[in-house]
């Protein structure tokens, strides 16, 4: 196929094979950014949590009065743990993906003046960190004399568990066992590293500290109780947590059920990034609609131009061309246009990446989606002019012989 | 004239339906798209008091000690206790309110319903009349019921509904777990968008409280405060004393004069706190007003911003589409308008007719995209988002849709109708 007499035809076209062009780099610019986000929801909505969501639900009550608050553990505790199916029932003040109760800033010395983070706590009582079923990876997990009563918002002192990406945030490139820490007064002490422990609420926060978990050992108490964390077999789960919801009616007619924040983990966490789901839905309907839009404009002009070119295309006929010329000379032109637009549009994609970085705290635009994006425009491109070339090539011969 | 290029255009348009189509449909995928998301963006960044924000504002100030301080630093969104009664009673502005958020146990008369948590507002006096909150039956309380703890309230009907069945409830008691508060007034519907009085409360954009209690009364009776509290320099228990911001507070000042005195006693009341030593900061204060406030605040979520620079990007898709679509179509027709030409209508009128036809392409997409930004609004309001049952499109928004449309299709027009204009006549007719 000769480019030569392709190009000289479209530079008698400049302003549609712009328009074209144009429209096709516009079409790469937002297809690449949209796709790109996309991504970028996707892989936060299947952020590792770190514990074994399908075993786990949570029951949360309110409404008691804090001074009955251990007899209400006690009840609560001996009622849920006589459900059938029931593996274990703890106490924890956050729920990943659920209550949010211990968020607070931490600082590397007594004196408050190297600050930390902000980070999660997860104050819990025995058992409840197996339970959450997170791994260990370093030093040990809490013991039975770790687990002490406090007064107070949080234990005052203790011996924790944090997660690797808090401890590499915090002690970059240290061993964070038997680093201390503190929180106004209260000081901590590392004695364990887990692998993960996603922050209950990880869509409102920077993607390097949705992990910024800390497991406190505590003694159920005044300011421990109401929050609880149940597991059972995954097939379980749901029932066990109807059976909960009964049973608290009964063991506990003093305290309210919090309907809508005693659900299974995996329910809490499709909540969680349902507006999430909804953006990826959203730009993906734009993407649709976009390229639905740019395939129907290069079907428009396509049909425009093989109707003013009969007389020429029936000429090339009438002197040797076959219909695969024709049909050829089409897509050619086609693919070179697109390949055009696609240049500019890998600028104009870059340029609008630059600019939502800075409003919309978006990462750089990795660079394999731009020849992914040339590939689906090309493809796009194609399948669009197939219609009107094909109408092209069955242009008889004998057009030439007529005059319009 | 203009009735004849009309004529003109819609036979142009029907001769050639499957380009006309193309076009109709390119700008109303566009139009649809842009309003909906317009719409969404519209009715978020709203005015939730039209007619009264203006006079409405917000004060703050900077009661925090020297830890960390930087000369940039904005001052807290929120007051002190202190800070707040300080300034609610010297009654500066013409009203004032302080308040938090809050949930109550409510304990319903009839054993049918079960006992259930209740959103509540602890606030003062002047939030009735202030923020021109109507009132269904009964009245708000009155300054001396707050200097009094009195245990009054004022419920909202869909509360009143739920418990009295929407009957005049005034005078019957609620009961709130082991107290009971006297019901002195029920409020009509009333869901100022976004809830501007405390924003960081059930998402910028959520429902009104269902209990309304004297702020003294609620923290008489050691009721659980909701929101945002700030704390620094040591932790504190009695929220009355302790260094924490976490209550808001909202004055109205009825002319520029007033905003200017009040901002002068700000600034007078830092610095004789400073001089008390409670403030240790330089004096920062701010007072900014409702709408400045919101802005302030970025209540309008960023993901609705974004879609609104989607929906115009693929708006301007749509128009180049559009553009070139036109220019294959008037192209076309360069025989007929070499016709015209030689006849003797001059380059203007030829341009004027080829407007006319982009002006009734416009319209007819126009009228298509409204049809799709009712669709996209209806998916909009299935959405779970807190403001999903705000979007509705309103006359302001429906004029929007059809400037827009005919506005972007002339600007389409242009090009093609000029480029279209540029043919020599001759050659037209010759080549016919």
């Amino acid at each position: 196929m000769q480019i030569q007499p392709i190009l000289a035809a479209l530079r008698r076209h400049r302003l549609a094979t712009l328009l074209i062009a144009m429209e096709i780099a516009l079409a790469c610019a937002v297809l690449c950014n949209a796709c790109f986000m996309i991504a970028n929801r996707i892989a936060m909505m299947h952020i590792d949590s770190g514990v074994d969501e399908t075993s786990l639900a949570t029951v949360q009550l309110t409404g008691y009065e804090d001074s009955h608050a251990v007899d209400l553990n006690a009840r609560v505790l001996a009622g849920l743990r006589s459900i059938p199916g029931m593996q274990s029932v703890t106490v924890l003040n956050s729920i990943p993906f659920g209550a949010r109760r211990g968020t607070a800033g931490i600082t590397l010395d007594a004196a408050a003046q190297h600050f930390g983070g902000v980070v999660e706590f997860y104050v819990g009582g025995p058992g409840s960190l197996q339970a959450l079923g997170v791994h260990v990876i370093a030093g040990r997990g809490p013991q039975a004399d770790d687990f002490r009563a406090f007064t107070g918002l949080m234990p005052s002192d203790a011996s924790v568990q944090i997660t690797h990406s808090l401890a590499e945030h915090l002690w970059p490139g240290v061993d964070p066992l038997g680093k201390d820490f503190w929180l106004d007064k209260m000081h901590y002490r590392v004695v364990g590293v887990i692998d993960h422990l996603v922050r209950p609420d990880p869509p409102g926060w920077p993607d390097n500290s949705k992990d910024w978990s800390i497991f406190v050992p505590a003694q159920p108490g005044k300011l421990l109780a109401g929050s609880y964390l149940l597991r059972a077999d995954p097939r379980d789960v749901p029932r066990v947590l109807r059976d909960a919801r009964a049973m608290i009616a009964k063991v506990a007619p003093d305290a309210v059920f919090d309907q809508e924040g005693s659900q299974t983990l995996s329910d809490l966490r499709a909540t969680c990034f349902r507006q999430d789901r909804a953006m990826a839905g959203i730009l993906v309907g734009v993407i649709v609609a976009l390229l639905l839009v740019t395939a129907l404009g290069i079907v428009g002009l396509a049909s425009f131009w093989v109707q003013q070119r009969r007389r020429q295309i029936g000429i090339r006929r009438a002197i040797g061309a076959t219909r695969g010329d024709i049909l050829r000379y089409f897509q050619t032109e086609n693919f070179l246009i697109v390949s055009f637009g696609i240049a500019l549009g890998m600028v104009l994609a870059f340029a609008l990446n630059v600019m939502l970085m800075k409003f919309y705290e978006l990462p750089r635009l990795p660079l394999y989606y731009l020849p992914i994006g040339a590939l689906v425009l090309w493809a796009l491109g194609q399948i669009a002019v197939l219609g009107p070339a094909l109408r092209a090539a069955a242009v008889p011969p004998v057009v030439a012989t007529r005059s319009v | 004239m203009f009735g004849y290029y009309l004529d003109m255009a819609l036979h142009s348009l029907r001769r050639n339906r499957m380009l006309t189509a193309l076009m109709v449909l390119a700008i109303a995928l566009g139009i649809g798209a842009s309003m909906t998301t317009l719409t969404v963006l519209h009715v978020l960044s709203g005015d939730p008091l039209p007619g009264t924000s203006q006079t409405l504002f917000y004060p703050q100030l900077e009661p925090r000690d020297m830890d960390g301080y930087q000369p940039t630093d904005e001052p807290p969104d929120q007051l002190t206790w202190i800070d707040g009664m300080n300034l609610l009673h010297a009654r500066r502005a013409d009203r004032q309110a302080l308040m938090t958020g809050g949930t109550v146990p409510v304990q319903p008369v009839q054993s049918s319903v079960d006992p259930f948590y209740s959103d509540a507002r602890y606030t003062t006096a002047d939030f009735f009349p202030m923020f021109k909150a109507p009132m269904l039956y009964g009245r708000a309380w009155s300054a001396s019921d707050d200097d009094s703890k009195a245990r009054v309230a004022v419920i909202s009907s869909k509360l009143n509904d739920k418990l009295f069945s929407g009957k005049d409830s005034t005078g019957q008691m609620l009961q709130l777990g082991d107290d009971a508060v006297r019901i002195v007034g029920v409020l009509d519907r009333w869901r100022p968008n976004p809830h501007f009085y405390d924003i960081n409360i059930s998402g910028s954009y959520g429902p009104t409280e269902d209990v309304f209690l004297p702020l003294s009364t609620a923290r008489d009776l050691k009721l659980t405060n909701n929101g945002m509290m700030n704390c620094w320099g040591g932790h504190n228990d009695h929220l009355e004393i302790a260094p924490c911001t976490w209550l808001q507070f909202w004055v109205q000042l009825d002319s520029p004069a007033k905003v200017a005195a009040y901002r002068e006693y700000l600034t007078h009341y830092s610095q004789e706190q400073k001089a008390l030593g409670r403030f240790q900061r330089p004096v920062n204060i701010r007072l900014l007003d409702l709408m400045g406030w919101l802005d302030y605040q970025k209540v309008v979520p960023s993901d609705v911003r974004l879609q609104t620079w989607l929906a115009f990007g693929f708006l301007l898709v749509c128009l180049v589409n559009t553009v070139g679509l036109m220019l294959a179509k008037f192209m076309r027709r360069a025989g007929e308008l070499g016709v015209r030409r030689a006849l003797g209508a001059s380059k203007r009128a030829l341009f004027a007719q080829l407007l006319v036809e982009s002006g009734v392409i416009g319209l007819s997409g126009g009228i298509c995209g409204l049809l799709l930004a009712f669709v996209g609004l209806w998916l909009v309001r299935q959405r779970p988002s807190s403001y999903a049952g705000l979007a509705q499109l309103d006359m302001s928004m429906l004029l929007t849709t059809f400037l827009l449309a005919i506005g972007a299709s002339l600007i389409a027009g242009l090009l093609p109708a000029w480029r279209a204009c540029q043919i020599t006549p001759a050659l037209q007719l010759k080549s016919n």
